[in-house]
């Protein structure tokens, strides 16, 4: 939490004003048994109706003024609150862009979706309710016992065994059910789990007939979740019943003792009726505060996470050296990679090098390290030995915006954004000219389908491109990274929804680019790999082969195994 | 609470919901009416207590005018009291909670046993995260809004009504004032809720596209990367997050005064009882006792009534919930295997499709007067582009859907006329999603054939290659998978699948060739198992692979949903139509 404090800057003056006011409200509301107490003790026996009036005039201005600090009150915690969480929320958005990948891979992006959202907004109204009721409540409780106190101490001494004892049951009955409730979600996530599992796999399911032991199955999650509810809701169903006696026991024995005190001349019976009223205020108060407690519980574990992400260092040192018209050479110098947390290498002893202009292929199965390779050159990893260099210099001495400027990548997953088709071309370079872009639309073999649709290139992108097929996606991708005109350009396993035909134009027409650039095609088909000047063959993280395609179908096992598979006929395989 | 006209249709929706939870839970009846009185009598004996507090306080007038007998009887009352109400709450709370979560089990019970008779058109239709959110999410919902409205709704009505009639006993005039006054309170929260429901849609609007945009963003954190785009996104994230702290802050605010307001409102109440209680005291009308108790009832009228409203939203809410799981379990089952159905026996293969028209929605003809003729141990490819509907021809063979007209036969018996049980074990199917359990390796299995010794699934898992992975699994057959298969390659999952289907070894096959998510070589291993298993027996193959279709009896060419084509291979490369363009784009220049 403490690194979270600098968020509370701007809002000094309404975290001090949010809790003071309220502090105020509460002073006010303890207040009134005092004058009640006088409307008992002189106006009623002495039947001075002036008296009353004004001691019910004083009730209303007592309750207007407390009006007035409330509202200023959760006005300042909203403010502070609101903008705490908006500070917060910024500040994580933006240190999220900043982290490399490896950070990235580490943390997840449905951990940090859910930072951004949910944390963030159950730390807001942990704030906010912290800053309306932390001190209120607890002031009012032993605000009720001190007034209490300045009555009659003999008397008073009953609140002194009545609130631990209330605390006792209220604060043993919730720290007690959290586990149980824990384990009941649990449960819980069981019978989703089911469900969800059964849903997704109706067609095995009925095709192996099995419907009988899944609802069976059911049948016993469902039945353990409800066992687990029923023993929960039996231990919380003691609170009300327990705190209720507590509370009226303590009334009787309050009422007791304050009586021998009037008997003995001490108090009048109107301060009996005040701590009478003092007992009863306690006990809703008491409950807020364990409501509370529980709320700030969790909103502390969501700050801790949020601070966990926002105390993640970025692992990579930045460069100084601009990368500034590159000409594309890219060379591999025995380079192995090791992902954090892995005991192998994903990548061993990579050596090769490409003149610019030249197309390099990339082939293996999957999970063989393709893409691994590739994401040295943007460097988003950093290598474990060896070294990546472009341009004939380390990437690690570029500044990492110039060196991802010089370099082009399409990803394996077709992304898009939402907004329109020319915004997400201008990612790749926000001053392209309408014919520049056209011209990408063209290479990428996505001008036809793109002008055919209304609006041209303000046609609207629905989020993540779901209104294009998945080889339209996949070429429109192509064509923002072919905006960039970058001198290197990195194609990830980005053609292969697409049909012999339009891939093999693809790269012809990026092969005629002038000047053309430094072209790494990383794909499962030989098809798409056959013409490069050279290809790179991945078995197990391991360099198998390096050549042209007829070298490597001479020398290389992996990669005739691969061709094989692809490209001979049925007799043959058998 | 912005209340909304109803129409007499929503109306009479609701009626018809509320119909059917009281069916549910009347199953409870001895819990219902033990919970009812309970809850009466708790609601009445706190009412008492203040009553009993003024009496004592009547009894301590002055010095030496204590009355500590009369004291000692009122505390022996109020201990009986508190007793009371204190066993009477446990055991209402007791009897709710038991209610409630029964209820909540029968209809999730019931929901999956509906669920698993649904036919596919609708499970298809409806996206699985859909359903599962109205058996999980709405289940619960509704089930805290029945507890809720159980332990508040009732006890809230019987506590205004006991109140009221308290006050009026005791004194008239004050029962009026407060009877006058309350309802302001209620008319201000009101007020408050509907101004800010607005701002509240506002809020959850600006909510929405800030959080579209960190799933796009943070989701495509590495492509942002890619296009050193981080400043550009975090300044457009900026705008949004100014824009919802605006709006948040109004919302905030604004919805937080009901709280200070209604307790401005209820002091308003109390002064007012003080007021002319202390009026009526002075001309000797009501003891101090009496106002005391009076101005306890006061303090506590007006609770019920923000609680009632509360639980009404809640109840409203529960109500929709409910709607929404109803009128799941009330969609048409599959039709039953009727009284007649056979049992197919000694099936050797022989499957003839006679005139089958068939079609997802009427509006939309997709199988025309289908007809083909397959001989035991022929082999049918399906062929054509992604999205022309293959999976069509699957969901009609296993009778997943049932067709429009004309007739599917195995043997020369009508399939509709025969149970789904026996003919859905007469095939074997692969798909391509792969989908295994949340269990062990062997439960998976076996799940065709729950009785096979561990001798005939390692026979079956060598015979598919899935044996040697299985060995160095952590447990090896019995090590358990996580939800979908867990940490196993998609080539491995569908080694698996294989292997289940190899273990029975029914006498037809239905298979879905693997696309580009498997590299080849796990593919040729696949290939090579399903070559095993085709071997005399009928299969249908959705194929993607060239030698798969050369090789086959039958080929079904299809487009867009519609079989436009079919023969064998030579046959359909001399017609020069669909096929012959579809073979030269896809494999021309690979030999």
């Amino acid at each position: 939490m403490k690194s979270l404090w600098k968020y509370f800057k701007n809002y000094k003056k309404e975290c001090v004003l949010g809790p003071l006011f309220k502090l105020l409200e509460a002073s006010f509301e303890l207040i009134v048994p005092l004058v009640v107490a006088r409307i008992v003790d002189i106006a009623i026996p002495s039947e001075n109706s002036g008296y009353l009036i004004r001691m019910c005039l004083i009730m209303v201005l007592l309750g207007l003024v407390g009006l007035g600090c409330s509202l200023t009150a959760q006005y300042f915690s909203a403010k502070a609150a609101v903008g705490f969480a908006a500070g917060v929320k910024k500040a994580l958005f933006s240190h999220v862009q900043s982290l490399p990948y490896q950070e990235l891979d580490r943390l997840g992006t449905s951990t940090l979706i859910t930072r951004l959202t949910a944390d963030v907004n159950q730390m807001q109204s942990g704030v906010n309710m912290a800053l309306r009721l932390f001190l209120r409540s607890p002031f009012i409780v032993f605000g009720a016992m001190i007034m209490a106190f300045t009555i009659n101490v003999k008397a008073a001494i009953t609140f002194v065994v009545v609130i631990p004892a209330l605390s006792i049951v209220v604060y043993g009955i919730m720290l007690g059910t959290i586990p149980l409730y824990k384990k009941v979600q649990g449960k819980l996530d069981k019978v989703t789990g089911v469900t969800r599992s059964n849903l997704n796999g109706v067609r095995v399911i009925r095709a192996f007939c099995r419907e009988e032991t899944e609802q069976k199955e059911f049948a016993e999650a469902n039945t353990g979740l409800t066992k687990m509810q029923i023993v929960v809701g039996r231990i919380s169903a003691l609170m009300n019943p327990l705190t209720y006696a507590i509370i009226n026991a303590g009334l009787i024995w309050l009422i007791y003792k304050g009586a021998v005190q009037v008997d003995g001349g001490i108090i009048t019976q109107g301060s009996l009726i005040a701590l009478v009223n003092y007992m009863s205020q306690i006990l809703v108060e008491l409950v807020k505060l364990a409501n509370l407690m529980i709320l700030e519980t969790k909103s502390l574990a969501s700050a801790g996470r949020i601070e966990e992400v926002l105390l993640t260092q970025s692992s990579m040192e930045e460069g100084s050296v601009q990368a500034e018209h590159l000409i594309g050479s890219v060379c591999f110098d025995h380079v192995s990679l090791t992902y954090k947390g892995c005991q192998e290498e994903a990548l061993s002893d990579i050596h090769f090098a490409l003149e610019p202009g030249e197309t390099l292929g990339i082939i293996g199965g999957t999970g063989c390290g393709k893409t691994s390779v590739v994401n040295l050159i943007s460097r988003y990893y950093d290598v474990s030995k060896g070294a990546v260099l472009v341009d004939g210099k380390d990437v690690k001495e570029y500044t990492f915006a110039s060196l991802r400027e010089q370099i082009a990548s399409v990803p394996q997953k077709a992304v898009l954004f939402s907004g329109s088709l020319r915004k997400n071309l201008l990612w790749g370079k926000s001053s392209a000219t309408e014919e520049e872009l056209l011209t990408a639309l063209e290479r990428a073999q996505a001008k036809e389908f793109v002008l055919a649709k209304e609006g041209g290139l303000d046609q609207e992108v629905a989020q993540g491109g779901k209104n294009y097929s998945g080889g339209q996606r996949q070429r429109l991708t192509i064509a923002r990274a072919l905006v960039k005109e970058a001198p290197i350009l990195i194609l990830d396993d980005s053609a292969s929804a697409l049909d012999y035909v339009t891939d093999a134009n693809l790269r012809k027409s990026i092969h005629e680019m002038n000047p053309r650039p430094t072209t790494i095609i990383v794909s499962q088909r030989t098809a798409s790999v056959m013409s490069a000047d050279k290809i790179l063959v991945l078995d197990d993280g391991k360099q198998v082969g390096i050549g042209t395609h007829e070298e490597l179908l001479k020398n290389c096992e992996v990669y005739q195994e691969i061709y094989a598979s692809q490209f001979k006929t049925e007799e043959e395989m058998r | 609470m912005a209340k909304k006209k109803l129409t007499v249709e929503e109306k009479r929706e609701r009626k018809a919901t509320i119909k059917k939870i009281f069916h549910y839970i009347g199953r409870h009846k001895f819990m219902l009416g033990l919970s009812l009185v309970c809850a009466a009598a708790s609601a009445l004996l706190a009412l008492y207590l203040p009553v009993l507090i003024g009496d004592a306080v009547d009894f301590v007038v002055g010095p030496g005018k204590v009355d500590f007998a009369g004291l000692a009887k009122v505390f022996g009352k109020m201990a009986i009291v508190i007793g009371g109400v204190v066993l009477s709450q446990w055991l209402m709370n007791v009897c709710n909670n038991r209610i409630t979560y029964k209820v909540v089990r029968d209809i999730r019970s019931e929901a999956f046993d509906k669920i698993m008779n649904l036919p596919l058109a609708y499970l298809d239709r409806h996206p699985s995260g859909e359903i599962v959110s109205r058996v999980i999410a709405d289940v619960d919902q509704f089930s805290e809004g029945l507890l809720l409205g159980f332990s508040q709704f009732f006890t809230g009505v019987v506590t205004i009504v006991g109140t009221l009639v308290f006050m009026i006993r005791i004194n008239v005039l004050v029962a009026i004032v407060v009877v006058c006054i309350t309802p302001l309170s209620l008319f201000v929260a009101a007020y408050i809720a509907k101004s800010t429901h607005d701002l509240f849609i506002k809020q959850s609007k600006a909510k929405a596209t800030q959080t579209a945009m960190i799933d796009e963003m943070v989701g495509n954190a590495k492509l942002v990367k890619a296009f050193s785009y981080e400043d550009e996104a975090v300044e457009e994230f900026h705008e949004a997050n100014e824009a919802l702290k605006k709006i948040s802050l109004r919302a905030i605010f604004f919805s937080s005064t009901t709280n200070p307001s209604t307790r401005f409102i209820n002091g308003l109440v109390y002064t007012s009882v003080a007021l002319f209680g202390g009026f009526r005291a002075m001309k000797g009308l009501l003891t101090v006792g009496e106002l005391t108790t009076l101005l306890s009832y006061a303090n506590q009228y007006t609770k019920p009534f923000n609680e009632i409203s509360g639980v009404i939203t809640e109840l409203q809410n529960a109500l929709a919930c409910a709607s929404r799981i109803f009128s799941m379990m009330e969609e048409p089952s599959q039709i039953p295997d009727g009284q007649q159905a056979t049992v197919l026996e000694h099936v050797t293969g022989q499957v003839s499709i006679e005139h089958v028209d068939f079609s997802y929605t009427p509006s939309q003809k997709l199988i025309e007067d289908l007809n083909l003729q397959v001989s035991p141990g022929q082999r049918v490819a399906i062929v054509g582009p992604t999205g022309c509907g293959k999976t069509t021809i699957i969901n009609l063979l296993m009778r997943f859907y049932e067709i429009n007209r004309g007739k599917i036969a195995v043997e020369g018996q009508d399939i509709a006329e025969c149970t789904r049980k026996s003919l859905r074990s007469s095939y074997g199917m692969v798909l391509q999603e792969t989908w295994l359990k949340n269990a062990t390796v062997k439960e998976n299995l076996t799940m065709g054939k729950p009785d096979a010794t561990m001798e005939e699934i390692i026979e079956a898992c060598k015979a598919s290659h899935a044996h040697s992975f299985i060995k160095r699994l952590p447990q090896g057959y019995d090590t358990v998978l996580g939800e979908d298969g867990g940490s196993l390659s998609q080539g491995q999952k569908q080694l698996l699948c294989i292997a289940r289907v190899m273990l029975c070894l029914p006498p037809m096959l239905i298979l879905d060739e693997a696309t580009s998510s498997i590299d080849t070589r796990t593919e040729i291993k696949i290939q090579k198992a399903f070559l095993a298993m085709m071997k005399g027996r009928t299969s249908f193959i959705v194929a993607h692979r060239l030698s798969t279709i050369r090789e086959a009896d039958i080929i079904l060419v299809m487009k867009d949903g519609h079989i436009i084509e079919q023969g064998n291979h030579t046959e359909l490369l001399s017609q020069g139509g669909f096929y012959s363009e579809l073979y030269n784009s896809q494999f021309a220049g690979v030999h």
